[in-house]
């Protein structure tokens, strides 16, 4: 295993993270530049069907550590596979998607591989093989440049939806080699009891459509029409803080400072007036569409289409015309 | 239980950010108690109040971020520490979590280490989990429910906050433990609390206090290096208002400029 670029593939039950591809598919150019392939580093159990996608989406080989200790993810026993893979291997860089469990394995493991950990990066620069690393700081306020200078593995992980997502290519494949897990399930002191998940919704973090309410849908059933717009499209229900703090929608739902920071293809903005905590969630959406009664929102500083209006006409009309044109 | 916040002084959020010489500045705006540590403060209070025990802050950073651990103690805090020195100046997150660590072990008895999910400056949310790792603690991040503690079993259960939705674990004290919002709704300072902390003298740990190790602190230990700081580069949009005469034809004039984007 002599690759220099390893990509860490984030998943929740066998289901990847879309933005783990996205950093194999910027790890594969990378690695391309150094003179190597891309190993990919695959934990969990049941793990077959992930090892194939990760081939699909660019891997030149895959590290699989398969078994029934990784079933749920714990922090403890994840940490230790990679840190003793990386420790064995030698990568100059590990990728990774930047997530809840992403933040918590690189961490962790670079405390124990004594090199330093950058996150949320939404550019990197190879210069001579020390990745220059852009990201956004204070709130997306400003961007910091960072390095990781003379310690290996260079940990990066990527923002989601910051670089583009590879053509998956089925059929393809390589070498796997298989990894023995490091720790016992006795001694791993952490245990899942259970899971809460809302079903059937998709997540703001990795959605390429997010419709969001705030201040102005006046009430949690206020939040209907916004619901079905996004279901119209696929998309995924944001709030502002505003509407999360008065307890029309739970706060997974919330975009913001104090929320997820996204960055969708489209991001629509019902009633939201656009304070600046608001934007550092959603500033760097695509194509960002406003519609608010008060023509003087900041929301309009930021969107690229506005509407002056009544949010309660206005969106039910565009889910009107949405399902028309998508033949729905 | 003795439970210890970990907190972080930083710049308000609505403070005008300016850039000299890749130094951030925030000319006279105020410095506060991060806001996600404040989730952390009150759920030491919280805990304290349950089962008893001590609520600890402590804070690393520059001799102002005393007022910070004024503010913890006029919330109600017990005890606060500062841990400053000029050796620490420009340390990473790996020397923040490291000097924290010993900080820590230092306080001794301490069943619990709570953080903010992140700092709304450098915005890495990483240090809690560092610290944990260089304690040999638990780690439980994305806390948004303590569900139960046994301070005799040494035993915790939480719910923890991920993308896909809740994980319920159970898990052995001493922990580090990040915290998100939702899980509390921190209190103000009472009037005598503002009192109290206005007099109160804070102990101040340097390098030596905690026998850090100089090779594993400040700017030169850093494994990660600020090369250079700007401002978000401004997109340049104008808002391009859709009109019409009725919702349904301003729909149909919207949705012919979201097709055209190209992004459904």
């Amino acid at each position: 295993m002599t690759n220099k670029v390893w990509v860490y593939i984030d998943q929740f039950k066998g289901a990847p993270n879309p933005a783990s591809w996205e950093a194999l598919g910027f790890a594969k150019k990378i690695a391309g530049e150094m003179g190597s392939g891309v190993t990919a580093v695959v934990m969990g159990s049941g793990m077959d069907a992930v090892v194939q996608s990760a081939f699909a989406f660019g891997a030149d080989s895959v590290m699989v550590c398969d078994d029934a200790t990784l079933t749920d993810y714990r922090v403890e026993p994840y940490a230790a596979v990679l840190a003793k893979m990386a420790a064995e291997g030698k990568p100059e860089v590990i990728f990774g998607a930047t997530s809840t469990r992403g933040r918590d394995i690189f961490s962790a493991s670079a405390v124990d591989l004594n090199t330093g950990v950058i996150v949320d990066a939404t550019d990197v620069a190879n210069k001579d093989g020390a990745l220059v690393v852009t990201r956004p700081v204070y709130a997306g306020k400003l961007l910091s440049t960072v390095v990781c200078k003379e310690r290996r593995p260079q940990m990066i992980l990527l923002r989601p939806r910051a670089f583009p997502a590879p053509a998956e290519e089925a059929g393809k494949s390589g070498e796997v080699v298989k990894v023995a897990p490091v720790l016992d399930e006795g001694s791993i002191v952490t245990k899942v009891a259970e899971y809460i998940v809302e079903e059937g919704q998709v997540s703001v973090d990795s959605a390429a459509i997010i419709v969001a309410g705030g201040r102005g849908v006046n009430g949690s059933e206020g939040f209907d029409p916004i619901r079905t717009l996004a279901a119209t499209l696929n998309g995924a229900v944001g709030a502002s803080r505003a509407a999360v703090d008065a307890g029309w929608i739970p706060y997974v739902h919330q975009v913001g400072q104090t929320g997820k920071v996204v960055s969708p293809d489209l991001y629509i903005a019902a009633g939201i007036s656009g304070a600046v905590q608001h934007q550092a969630g959603m500033r760097t959406a695509k194509v960002i569409v406003a519609i608010n009664k008060d023509v003087e929102a900041p929301i309009f500083n930021l969107a690229k289409y506005g509407v002056v209006g009544d949010l309660f006409q206005i969106v039910p009309a565009l889910n009107e015309e949405f399902k028309k044109r998508l033949g729905k | 239980m003795n439970v210890v916040a970990c907190v972080k002084q930083t710049p308000d959020s609505a403070a005008k950010l300016q850039v000299e010489n890749k130094h951030v500045t925030w000319g006279d705006a105020p410095l506060i108690v991060n806001p996600w540590d404040e989730y952390a403060v009150e759920e030491s209070l919280l805990l304290k109040e349950k089962f008893g025990g001590k609520a600890m802050a402590i804070s690393m950073g520059p001799e102002s971020a005393m007022e910070a651990l004024k503010t913890c103690l006029a919330v109600g805090c017990d005890e606060t520490y500062l841990i400053t020195d000029p050796a620490l100046k420009g340390s990473d997150v790996s020397s923040t979590a490291y000097t924290l660590a010993k900080a820590i072990g230092k306080l001794g008895d301490v069943d619990l280490a709570l953080f903010g999910r992140q700092a709304i400056d450098g915005d890495t949310g990483l240090t809690a989990a560092q610290v944990a790792r260089f304690l040999g603690w638990t780690l439980l991040t994305y806390v948004i429910k303590i569900v139960e503690i046994d301070p005799a079993a040494k035993t915790i259960k939480v719910e923890r906050m991920m993308e896909e939705g809740r994980q319920v674990c159970t898990a052995n004290l001493p922990a580090v433990v990040s915290v998100v919002k939702g899980i509390n709704e921190p209190r103000y300072p009472s009037f005598m609390g503002i009192r109290k902390a206005a007099k109160a003298t804070i102990p101040v740990w340097t390098a030596a206090d905690l026998s850090l190790e100089a090779s594993k602190i400040g700017a030169s230990a850093a494994a990660v290096a600020w090369e250079d700081v700007y401002p978000m580069p401004v997109k340049e949009t104008k808002v391009d208002m859709i009109e019409g005469a009725s919702p349904a034809e301003i729909a149909a004039n919207l949705v012919d400029k979201i097709m055209a984007e190209k992004v459904i």
